[in-house]
């Protein structure tokens, strides 16, 4: 028998947020996300290697996250909805203040390319009894998000797993 | 490390246990700063020492995920060069990244082989090591060139088996 808050509960396995990303793909964002690893290779750097190579620009793959930040502030939203938002969910639901992300799996489909538009939807795939670790007492939990582009091309499928916790006294 | 554009790596010069070359990176508060902000990360524990260490209770501002595949990526590609594309990427955090740390990459060839569509992969098990602590692994299916012709970035659809 489960321990979790039916609520929890009944999100598993089931879509809880579909969203599109929070602006058209744009190379300022892949530039400076390549300064900040200091990544050189030409493919986002030389047009002409990213144009024999992938028939055009394209961003790195591990941006995908990226897309779908929303805007740290927005004129028309009261309150700042946040990326894997499930995770949060799961904080305010099962009481647990604080959270970290631990595991991180993505394949990978077709590249994204500057102008594209991208979609994810993010499901709940499973919660843990409650875990003791050296950050303090708390739950192990598994987000899956599905990734597509404006012409339905699979993007990309991540899995990702978060530990929220509260500090032990 | 051999210049990114410089590297034209295909599968007949790679083999289990051939060890990629080692990257190593003195982290600053820079470092972090711009990898949050670079991936749109606005949380506090990635800009706000104040916030790191008293409220989530570790001893600086880290670095965070996305950023963190980011610097694996950028050390895959070094390795392959712009031919080469990865499939799918594995990462486990065991432990954070702080301002003063020196981070290591290091990977090793664990598995090469083609697929039915002809697809040729390499399989690497990368670690990111901070000292004699290793902060986070990484396992990665990279697609290479079989020959120099071969391109893996034109497969698409039931050609693209990651």
């Amino acid at each position: 028998m489960s321990d979790l808050p039916p609520e929890v509960q009944s999100w598993i396995g089931q879509v809880r947020y579909e969203e599109e990303s929070s602006f058209e793909i744009e190379r300022g964002y892949i530039f400076t996300s390549n300064a900040s690893v200091e990544n050189g290779n030409p493919l986002y750097w030389d047009d002409a290697v990213a144009q024999e190579l992938t028939g055009g620009p394209v961003a790195p793959l591990s941006m995908l996250s990226v897309w779908f930040r929303p805007h740290h502030w927005k004129p028309d939203r009261e309150k700042t909805r946040m990326p894997y938002q499930i995770h949060f969910d799961l904080k305010a639901a099962l009481d647990l203040p604080e959270a970290i992300m631990t595991d991180n799996e993505l394949v990978f489909g077709v590249p994204v390319r500057p102008g594209d538009k991208l979609f994810a939807r993010q499901s709940l795939a499973s919660v843990s009894p409650l875990k003791r670790t050296k950050l303090g007492t708390g739950r192990f939990w598994a987000i899956e998000v599905v990734y597509s582009n404006q012409r339905g091309e699979m993007v990309a499928e991540e899995s990702i797993t978060g530990y929220g916790y509260r500090r032990d006294a | 490390m051999a210049a990114p554009g410089s590297t034209r790596l295909v599968a007949d010069q790679v083999k289990v246990g051939d060890a990629l070359p080692e990257l190593a990176y003195d982290v600053s508060a820079t470092t972090v700063v711009l990898g949050a902000l670079a991936s749109r990360d606005w949380r506090p524990m990635h800009h706000d020492y104040d916030f790191a260490v008293n409220r989530n209770g570790v001893r600086n501002i880290f670095l965070n995920t996305p950023n963190q595949a980011l610097w694996f990526e950028r050390y895959v590609t070094d390795w392959t060069g712009p031919r080469g594309r990865i499939g799918r990427v594995k990462f486990k955090m065991m432990d954070s990244v702080f301002p003063g740390d020196r981070m290591v990459f290091r990977g090793v060839v664990s598995g090469v082989d083609t697929d039915a569509a002809g697809c040729c992969w390499a399989s690497l098990d990368v670690s990111l090591r901070v000292g004699d602590k290793t902060m986070t692994t990484c396992a990665v299916r990279v697609a290479i060139p079989s020959h120099r012709e071969d391109n893996p970035w034109k497969r698409a659809g039931a050609d693209w088996r990651p």
